[in-house]
């Protein structure tokens, strides 16, 4: 009973939070509000006329919103870069930092599910899927793995920072013996969101192109990379606006495990690119199509090419002790970093599996004005979400609400 | 197949003989024998009208309650409305049954009838004409396969109107489900090179032709992904969707090597003088928008002991379609007589579908 009223206090406490700040914030607040709207009225066009008025067709039936959804398991799953040095090496700087990344993995885990419901030829009837009420095709599908191992680990990221956070609200310490069997938990969980959703794709024979034992590893390199680094850009900003304390010296390890992970990213390019172009075969069709133009066809060279550059400038950066700590270098080379793996991950990774397809016909994909604008809205949902948890978190870290009798 | 550590895949062409061990003396794992089909009708429960048949523990008592409440509300209110006429009403309250009924590999021959009558009903209602809607099962003893004739073909495309037209696509979209390649000679086999939408008159000179469709593989990689098991390999060998079931991920599709779905990108339309009224609930009836459909190898018509719709059009005789486990079907002779190869055997999907040249 007393857990309930405190409860009920938290919440009107944040949303007491909420709904007041500088005009700064409620301009952002607004701006993701109308991208929002935006989003779903074209999702309800969507709805109306079908998958129809995206750019996909039986050629190529995967695009943004499957991209997407890949790109941010990987960005779900890099909380876990911060957990484990937290939680487990007892590296008290990132205790806070870590209830931020744990913030933004449940944001980065709603757009995920909100991505695939957006994919979804028939949303109505998704109660399909639900296990024991539906038909739930596991082990076989690795898609139900997927829906598995995606809610797991919203729920462990969901309850790990609730409890310590209602505990701090009470202003009691958390209990390291609740919490850390959780965290590390979530540590082997995060790495298994991000093979199994590799294994999504690379446990298809028909698609030479994500048919490639590299495909998992590489994945977690890269989502090693582009996760953190934008935790450190979100740090930045809560630095600048808020009274919440980050140490540089957090930053600077962060930065530390973004560079190794850009960098052996980077090696495992390396090594994709060698197999597929050394000897190429038949099975190097849609590298080719990728990285060069297939017959004419070169919709993704502008992507790949802007990617690949940004990529290998970051990492460079990130690699050169001197540059990384100089903070606004740091900044801007995890922004770059960030986009490059976005387009990498996303685009360059999705279409091309499809293209050339089974019988070798080449046919290209763009997204259309409502795709993108269903993507950009989700993706302010998922910021609006987070935003909403890391105030509530800061406020609580910062003593700016406690319950009191 | 025989042996379940079997690594490799291969059509079960001696499956007669097996189907007569397998009626009783089960000398395998766990349990006699009746208890064996018991634990296997307790997996089949499923979806609506399932989960209200089952024998139930109190774990799930609370979670079948909540969701029947639910249920209960929402057809009370559909169907006890005072404004709306009766029609309405029954097209509301059919809509609904079928909105939560199960899926259809799992369902009793019972439920199997009443989803059809429904079916047609609703037809009925929404465009004031019948169809025959039928739900027959697989024949015993029977495994169907296909043989393509690669020096016959002459690329006609009388097979793709015809499979048009047997199974409802959506003429919107001009969707279809067999694609005929044209091919240089003398370059080979070179799908590379190939153009599989020509506007030409055909034979073009210096060229061949091969179709392609579904090819009902023995190993379909496509059943394996699909999340919600809408889709299944039936006993004879065709390939299948509960387009009722089906949740639209696409995931069969990029799992598909040779090309063989297709999804409704939008709500498919046949104008109502050329739909093809005589229907199989796994076949050619109506589709919706955002499921995925296929060839059948023309289940209305093949499990009547037909040839599909591209065999009997083909006006070469390119087309073979039979029964494998018959011995005397003129595709048994075909694959025993000629030089037969299937596509991407390497893949170890074991298509039903070889093809072959005079």
């Amino acid at each position: 009973m007393r857990r309930l009223r405190v409860f009920k206090k938290l919440v009107l406490d944040s949303f007491d939070i909420l709904t007041k700040g500088a005009q700064k914030y409620h301009l952002w607040m607004a701006f993701l509000t109308a991208t929002m709207l935006t989003g779903m009225y074209c999702y309800s066009i969507q709805l109306e006329q079908g998958l129809s008025v995206t750019g996909m067709t039986d050629r190529v039936s995967w695009g943004l919103y499957i991209s997407n959804f890949t790109f941010l398991v990987g960005v779900a799953a890099a909380a876990v870069m911060l957990i484990l040095p937290t939680y487990v090496l007892k590296d008290l700087d990132f205790k806070q930092p870590v209830l931020i990344g744990e913030g933004l993995a449940v944001a980065a885990l709603l757009m995920c599910l909100a991505f695939v419901i957006a994919d979804m030829g028939g949303p109505s009837v998704l109660w399909h899927m639900i296990p024991g009420v539906g038909v739930f095709n596991f082990p076989s599908s690795l898609l139900t793995w997927d829906v598995l191992v995606l809610n797991g680990y919203l729920f462990l990221n969901v309850s790990i920072p609730f409890y310590i956070l209602f505990r701090h609200y009470q202003g009691k310490e958390a209990l390291s013996k609740v919490y850390v069997p959780g965290v590390l938990l979530s540590v082997f969980w995060a790495i298994g969101i991000h093979l199994v959703t590799a294994f999504l794709y690379q446990g298809l024979q028909a698609r030479p192109f994500w048919n490639n034992a590299l495909l998992g590893p590489r994945f977690l390199a890269s989502a090693f990379a582009a996760g953190p680094a934008l935790i450190i850009l979100i740090l930045a900003v809560i630095r600048s606006q808020t009274s919440f304390k980050i140490a540089d010296k957090t930053l600077h390890k962060i930065a530390l495990l973004v560079a190794v992970a850009a960098q052996i990213n980077l090696i495992m390019l390396a090594s994709e690119l060698f197999k597929e172009f050394y000897a190429p075969t038949h099975h190097s069709e849609s590298a080719t199509y990728l990285f060069f133009g297939l017959h004419g066809k070169n919709a993704l060279l502008p992507w790949i090419w802007t990617a690949i550059p940004l990529n290998v400038l970051a990492t460079l950066v990130l690699t050169f002790h001197k540059l990384r700590i100089k903070l606004p270098i740091l900044y801007g080379a995890c922004f770059v970093l960030f986009v490059a793996i976005w387009i990498e991950k996303g685009f360059g990774l999705i279409v091309p599996g499809f293209i050339p397809g089974p019988y070798g016909k080449i046919a290209e994909y763009l997204p259309t004005g409502i795709e993108v604008g269903v993507t950009l809205g989700i993706w302010a949902m998922g910021a609006f979400v987070f935003t909403m948890l890391a105030r509530t978190a800061i406020a609580i870290e910062t003593g700016e609400i406690s319950y009191k009798r | 197949m025989d042996s379940e550590n079997k690594k490799w895949f291969s059509i079960p062409l001696s499956k007669i003989k097996e189907q007569v061990k397998a009626s009783c003396n089960c000398g395998k794992t766990s349990g006699g024998c009746s208890s064996h089909q018991e634990a296997e009708k307790d997996k089949r429960k499923d979806g609506f009208e399932q989960i209200f048949n089952a024998s139930m523990d109190r774990r799930n008592a609370f979670k079948q309650l909540s969701t029947s409440l639910l249920l209960g509300v929402g057809a009370l209110s559909s169907s006890c409305s005072l404004t709306a006429d009766n029609e309405t009403k029954e097209k509301a309250q059919l809509n609904w049954e079928e909105q939560f009924k199960g899926n259809y590999k799992l369902m009793t021959p019972a439920e199997k009838k009443e989803t059809v009558e429904r079916l047609v009903r609703l037809h009925q209602l929404e465009t004031a004409s019948n169809v025959q809607l039928s739900s027959e099962d697989a024949q015993a003893d029977v495994l169907f396969g296909y043989a393509f004739n690669i020096s016959k073909c002459q690329g006609y495309m009388d097979c793709v109107n015809a499979c048009v037209k047997e199974n409802n696509q959506d003429r919107n979209s001009q969707m279809q489900y067999i694609r005929i390649h044209e091919m240089k000679e003398g370059a080979g086999f070179n799908f590379n090179e190939s153009d599989d939408n020509y506007y030409h008159e055909v034979p073009a000179e210096g060229h061949f032709y091969m179709g392609t469709q579904c090819f009902h593989c023995e190993n379909p990689p496509c059943v394996d992904v699909c999340p919600v098991q809408a889709t299944w390999k039936e006993p004879d060998g065709i390939v299948v969707i509960d387009y009722d079931w089906c949740v639209g991920c696409r995931y069969c599709m990029a799992a598909c090597p040779y090309d063989g779905r297709r999804f409704n990108w939008s709500t498919p339309k046949v104008s109502a003088s050329e739909v093809n009224k005589k229907q199989h609930y796994l076949g050619n009836r109506m589709r919706k928008k955002g499921v995925m459909e296929k060839c059948t190898f023309c289940i209305q018509r093949s499990r009547k002991g037909m040839n599909p719709a591209c065999v009997e059009a083909c006006p070469t005789g390119a087309r073979i379609f039979g029964n494998l486990l018959d011995p005397n079907s003129a595709l048994r002779w075909v694959l025993e007589h000629k030089k037969v190869f299937r596509l991407k055997e390497d893949l170890g999907t074991a298509p039903k579908f070889w093809y072959f040249m005079d």
